[in-house]
C-alpha cells in the first residue's frame, strides 16, 4: 500500500476557514431521481458556446449529443435522460446570477432511455492502452467533459493544450479547500477506484509518467479509500500527496506550487512548468466516459448550508433544477435566504432557485444572509492582506492604486495575477471589499486593452483604406493614360466611338 | 423562491479597525497603572486632557471635512494616540502645553493629510515634536519616580491638578524638591563630563538596567507588546527591528570603549524605547507596509535613535527617530515589494522574497 507523503513545496499565505464539512459528510452520496423537466445551457463551460443539434418536438435519448462544440474552445452537450425537446429558450442560469441564458428544456419521459454504447462515437476497447494517445484525446473531446472543480474548461483542449508542451507531472486535484464543500471528498471515498483508472487513462493518452493525487489534510477518509485502491492496483507512477488544510491551496497554480515546488509563470498555464492538473471528479467523468460509455450527464454536488433541512451530498442530472434538487433532498428551512453556487469564498450568489444544476456545479450553498460588516473605513496599511495573499501581491498597495485608477502601478503590482481567493478581505480590520475591487478594476484594465486593440484595428483598416485608394486612383491614371495613348494611336474616328460608348453607359446609368 | 444577490466573499471579517485599536488600548493600562504608581497620578490627567482635545479636533475636521462624526470616532484610532501621546509627557504637563500637541497631532499630522489611513507622519510623534520645541522647559520636567529608600517629596491629586490648570506648583513646594533629571539626561550629562558608566550607574536614579520607574513602565510595555504580538494586531518586524538597530550599535559601541558609553540593557529599558519598538513605531498608517520593508522600517528607527541618544542634543530621540523614517517609507515599500509568484525574478525591480 502506497503511504501519503508529505514533502511539499510551500504556499504564502492562505487561511484556516472553518471546514464545515461535516455536516454534509456524515452520509453516503444520494441519487436524486430524474426529474420533470431538465434545462440544458448550451454554454456549461469556458468558451464559445455549444450549437443545438436538436430541433423542438425530438425525442432524444439518454446520452445523445443535443448540442455539438463550436469554435476552438467548446465542449459538447448531452441529453442527461430521455425525453422529448419541448423548448430551446432563455432561462436563468447560474453562471450569470440568474439572468437569462440559452438553454435547451427537455421534458423526461421517466423511461431514462439510453442510446445503445455501440451508437456511441469512438467505442472504446476495454483496454483503453491498445488505444493511440490521439485517439483517445478524440474520444476525450465527444464526451462533453469539462473540469468538474467548478472552472469548467473543456478538458479534451486542456489536454490538447498540454499536448503541445513538455508534461512530466499529472496532478489530481482532490484538496476541495473551500469551506462546506465535500463532494470531492465524498467521490474520492465511494468512487476511487474509477479516479485512478481515470489518472491512467489521463497519463496514457499525454504519456506522463508520474501523478500525484493531492488530498487535504483533513480528509482521511478519501486517503485512505484512494491508498486501497493504489496498493491492489500496484501502479507505483501514481502517489498520493497529503497537503496542509489551508485554503485556496487547491486552486490550480496553487497545487502546482504546493506540490511540486514550482511557480506558474504570470499569465502562464500549469503545462508551461510540465504539469497538467485535473480535478478528481473529472478523472471519474473520463473513466464513465472512456470505459463505459457514459457521456458527462451527471454529477456529484454537495447541498449544504443552514438553510437546508438535511445537507447532503448528491448525483443528480445535469440540467435539474436547484428547486428539484432542494425539494428531493428536504427541503428549505427558515433561515435560507442566500442561494450560493459555489463555495462561500468565491461561489456566485444567484437571484433565483430555477437556475439549473451545470457540469460546474459542485456546491449549493444556502444560507442566511451574510451580514454586512458595516461601511468600509480608509486603509489603515496594516498588511493582513499582503500576509496572506497566496500570490504574494501587495492588497493594500493595489487597493490604493485601483482607486487612483493607475493601470500602469495595478499591472506593476501584479493586479492581473489575483485569483480572486477572497482571503485578503477575511482579515481586512477596515472590512475594505477588496475582491469586489479587484474584479472591477481588472475588468476596467481589460476595458482598456480592448479598446486600444480596437483603436488599433480601427487604425489598421483606414490606413489600409487610404493605401488601396490611393492604389487603385494610381492605376485608374496609368490605365487612363494607357486607353489615350492608344486612342491617340487609333486614329480620330476611333476616339469617336469611345466616346459614343461612354455616352450610351451614362445613358444605361 | 428568490433570493438576494451579493458579491463574494460570502464570509465577513472578524476582525475591525475598532477592535484592534481597543486591543491596543488595553495593551497599555498595565503599563499606565505603573505609570501612575511611579510618578503620580500626572499621567491620568495628562490622558484626559489629550483625549478630550484630540476627540474635540478629530470631530471639528471630521465636521469639516464633511465626513460622518461617528464612523470618525468609533474607530478609537484618535484615542490610541491620546493615550500614546499621553505617555510620551512628563505627567507635570500644563493642558495647555498637552492641547497644543495633542490638536496638532489630531488637526495636522492627521487629517489635513487626509484622515485615518493617510497620514504619512505618526500623529502622536509629531504632536510631541511640535511641544518639544515649543515648550522645551515644560518637558523636561520629570517628577521624581517613587523610590521607597529615597525620600522625594510627593504631590497630591489636587496639588498634581493644580499644576496642570494653572502651571504653577503650590505654594511652598519647589521644583527643585519634587524634580530629577531623567536618566537618560543623567547619561547624556555624565558621559559628556568625561564620567564612566559604572560611576553614572551607581546615581540613585539608576535602576537595574535603565532609570528607576521608567524600566518597569518598560516591563509593562513589553508584556503589552507581547500580548499584541500574540493576538497578530503587530508583527515581529518592527519591533525586532528597532531592537536590532539600536541593540547592535549600542553592544558594539560599549564592548569597544565601556567607559564611556551606556549599555545596551540601558539603551532598551531607558527613555521610549520598548513604547517606541510595540506601539509607536507600529502605528500601520505612517509604517512600512511589506514584511521586509517593516524590518529595515524599524531598524533604521532604532539605529536613528542611537544616533540622536549619543550624538545629538536631545536625550532621547524616539519622536525624530520615528519621524525621519516616516519619509523614508514610501522609498522602502517601493523597494522591498515582494516578489509576486510566477513572475520573473530578474524582471522584477523588487527582491527575491516578502
Amino acid at each position: 500500500m502506497s503511504a501519503p507523503t508529505y514533502d511539499l513545496g510551500t504556499l504564502h499565505g492562505g487561511l484556516r476557514l472553518p471546514g464545515h464539512k461535516s455536516a454534509s459528510t456524515g452520509q453516503a452520496i444520494i441519487d436524486v431521481p430524474v426529474p420533470a423537466q431538465l434545462v440544458l445551457p448550451i454554454t456549461q463551460h469556458v468558451g464559445d458556446p455549444s450549437q443545438p443539434v436538436v430541433g423542438i418536438g425530438e425525442r432524444v435519448l439518454k446520452g445523445q449529443l443535443i448540442a455539438e462544440s463550436d469554435g476552438t474552445l467548446s465542449a459538447p452537450v448531452h441529453a442527461p435522460s430521455s425525453g422529448k425537446i419541448i423548448a430551446i429558450e432563455p432561462w436563468p442560469v447560474s453562471r450569470r446570477y440568474g439572468e437569462n441564458a440559452p438553454c435547451i428544456v427537455i421534458e423526461c419521459d421517466g423511461k431514462d432511455e439510453a442510446v445503445l454504447p455501440a451508437d456511441m462515437p469512438g467505442n472504446t476497447p476495454a483496454n483503453f492502452t491498445t488505444l493511440a494517445p490521439a485517439d483517445l484525446l478524440t474520444k476525450i473531446l465527444q464526451g462533453g467533459i469539462v473540469g468538474l472543480g467548478g472552472a469548467a474548461f473543456p478538458t479534451a483542449q486542456k489536454l490538447m493544450q498540454a499536448r503541445t508542451c513538455k508534461i512530466d507531472h499529472l496532478l489530481l486535484n482532490g484538496v476541495e479547500c473551500e469551506s462546506y464543500i465535500s463532494c470531492d471528498d465524498l467521490l474520492m471515498r465511494e468512487r476511487a477506484g474509477e479516479i485512478v483508472n481515470g489518472a491512467q487513462i489521463l497519463m496514457h493518452a499525454l504519456q506522463i509518467d508520474v501523478c500525484f493525487i493531492a488530498i487535504e489534510s483533513d480528509k482521511p477518509e478519501a486517503i485512505r479509500a484512494l491508498a486501497l485502491v493504489l496498493g491492489e492496483i500496484n501502479d507505483e507512477r501514481i502517489v498520493i500527496k497529503q497537503v496542509p488544510t489551508i485554503y485556496p491551496s487547491g486552486g490550480e497554480d496553487q497545487l502546482v506550487q504546493l506540490v511540486t515546488n514550482r511557480e506558474v509563470p504570470s499569465g502562464g498555464l500549469p503545462s508551461d512548468v510540465g504539469c497538467l492538473v485535473q480535478n478528481v471528479g473529472t478523472a471519474a467523468a473520463i473513466h464513465d466516459w472512456v470505459v463505459d460509455n457514459q457521456p458527462l450527464i451527471s454529477r456529484v454536488t454537495t447541498i449544504t448550508g443552514d438553510g437546508v433541512a438535511s445537507p447532503v451530498n448528491v448525483r443528480a442530472r445535469i440540467g435539474t433544477t436547484i428547486s428539484d434538487i432542494i425539494e428531493l433532498a428536504g427541503g428549505y428551512t427558515d433561515s435560507a435566504k442566500q442561494l450560493i453556487i459555489g463555495g462561500p469564498m468565491t461561489g456566485k450568489s444567484v437571484t433565483t432557485d430555477r437556475v439549473p444544476l451545470v457540469k460546474a456545479t459542485n456546491c449549493i450553498l444556502v444560507s442566511s444572509e451574510t451580514p454586512s460588516p458595516g461601511p468600509a473605513l480608509p486603509c489603515i496599511r496594516c498588511g493582513d492582506c499582503a500576509a496572506v495573499c497566496p500570490v504574494q501581491l501587495l492588497p493594500q498597495q493595489l487597493f490604493w492604486y485601483a482607486c487612483a485608477d493607475d493601470e500602469d502601478k495595478m499591472r506593476e503590482f501584479g493586479l492581473m495575477d489575483c485569483i480572486e481567493c477572497g482571503c485578503c478581505d477575511l482579515v481586512c480590520p477596515s472590512h475594505i471589499p477588496l475582491t469586489a475591487d479587484f474584479r472591477v478594476a481588472k475588468g476596467r484594465i481589460q476595458e482598456l486593452a480592448d479598446e486600444k486593440a480596437r483603436a488599433a484595428r480601427a487604425r489598421q483598416r483606414f490606413e489600409a483604406r487610404s493605401n488601396r485608394l490611393e492604389r487603385e486612383q494610381t492605376e485608374r491614371e496609368t490605365e487612363l493614360a494607357q486607353q489615350k495613348a492608344s486612342a491617340k494611336k487609333a486614329g480620330p474616328s476611333a476616339i469617336a466611338e469611345i466616346l459614343k460608348r461612354k455616352q450610351t453607359s451614362k445613358d444605361d446609368e | 423562491m428568490e433570493f438576494k444577490r451579493r458579491e463574494a466573499p460570502y464570509l465577513i471579517p472578524q476582525v475591525s479597525v475598532s477592535s484592534m485599536m481597543l486591543q491596543v488600548l488595553a495593551a497599555l493600562v498595565p503599563a499606565a497603572i505603573v505609570h501612575v504608581w511611579f510618578f503620580g497620578p500626572g499621567f491620568i490627567l495628562n490622558l484626559l486632557v489629550a483625549a478630550v482635545f484630540a476627540a474635540g479636533g478629530e470631530t471639528v475636521m471630521l465636521g469639516l471635512r464633511n465626513r460622518k462624526s461617528e464612523a470618525g470616532l468609533t474607530d478609537y484610532s484618535v484615542l490610541v494616540t491620546a493615550a500614546l501621546f499621553a505617555f510620551a509627557l512628563p505627567s507635570l504637563t500644563p493642558w495647555w502645553v498637552t492641547a497644543t500637541g495633542a490638536l496638532f497631532a489630531v488637526i495636522v499630522a492627521k487629517h489635513l493629510y487626509g484622515g485615518l489611513g493617510f497620514n504619512i507622519f505618526n500623529p502622536a510623534m509629531a504632536g510631541y515634536v511640535v511641544i518639544l520645541i515649543a515648550f522645551p522647559m515644560h518637558l523636561n520636567l520629570w517628577i521624581a519616580p517613587r523610590m521607597g529608600d529615597l525620600d522625594y517629596q510627593h504631590l497630591t491629586v489636587l496639588q498634581t491638578l493644580q499644576y496642570t490648570l494653572t502651571g504653577s506648583l503650590p505654594d511652598g513646594i519647589l521644583f527643585d524638591a519634587i524634580s530629577r533629571a531623567t536618566p537618560l539626561d543623567v547619561m547624556k550629562s555624565g558621559l559628556n563630563n568625561a564620567r564612566t558608566f559604572a560611576e553614572i550607574r551607581a546615581i540613585p536614579v539608576m535602576g537595574d538596567f535603565g532609570g528607576r520607574g521608567w524600566e518597569w513602565i518598560g516591563n509593562f510595555l513589553a508584556f503589552g507588546g507581547f500580548w499584541l504580538l500574540i493576538k497578530k494586531i503587530i508583527r515581529w518586524q518592527i519591533p525586532v527591528g528597532v531592537g536590532l538597530g539600536l541593540l547592535v550599535p549600542a553592544t558594539i559601541m560599549y564592548m569597544v570603549e565601556p567607559g564611556s558609553h551606556a549599555s545596551p540593557g540601558f539603551h532598551l529599558f531607558s527613555g521610549a524605547t520598548i513604547l517606541c519598538a510595540f506601539f509607536i513605531a507600529t502605528d500601520p498608517v505612517s509604517a512600512a507596509t511589506s514584511p521586509k520593508g517593516r524590518l529595515i522600517y524599524g531598524i533604521g528607527i532604532g539605529f536613528l535613535i542611537y544616533c540622536i541618544r549619543r550624538w545629538g542634543s536631545y536625550a532621547d530621540g524616539v519622536a525624530f527617530a520615528v519621524l525621519l523614517m516616516n519619509m523614508a517609507v514610501p522609498t522602502i515599500d517601493y523597494l522591498t515589494r515582494p516578489h509576486i509568484i510566477g513572475h520573473d525574478l530578474s524582471a522584477d525591480s523588487g527582491e527575491a522574497d516578502g
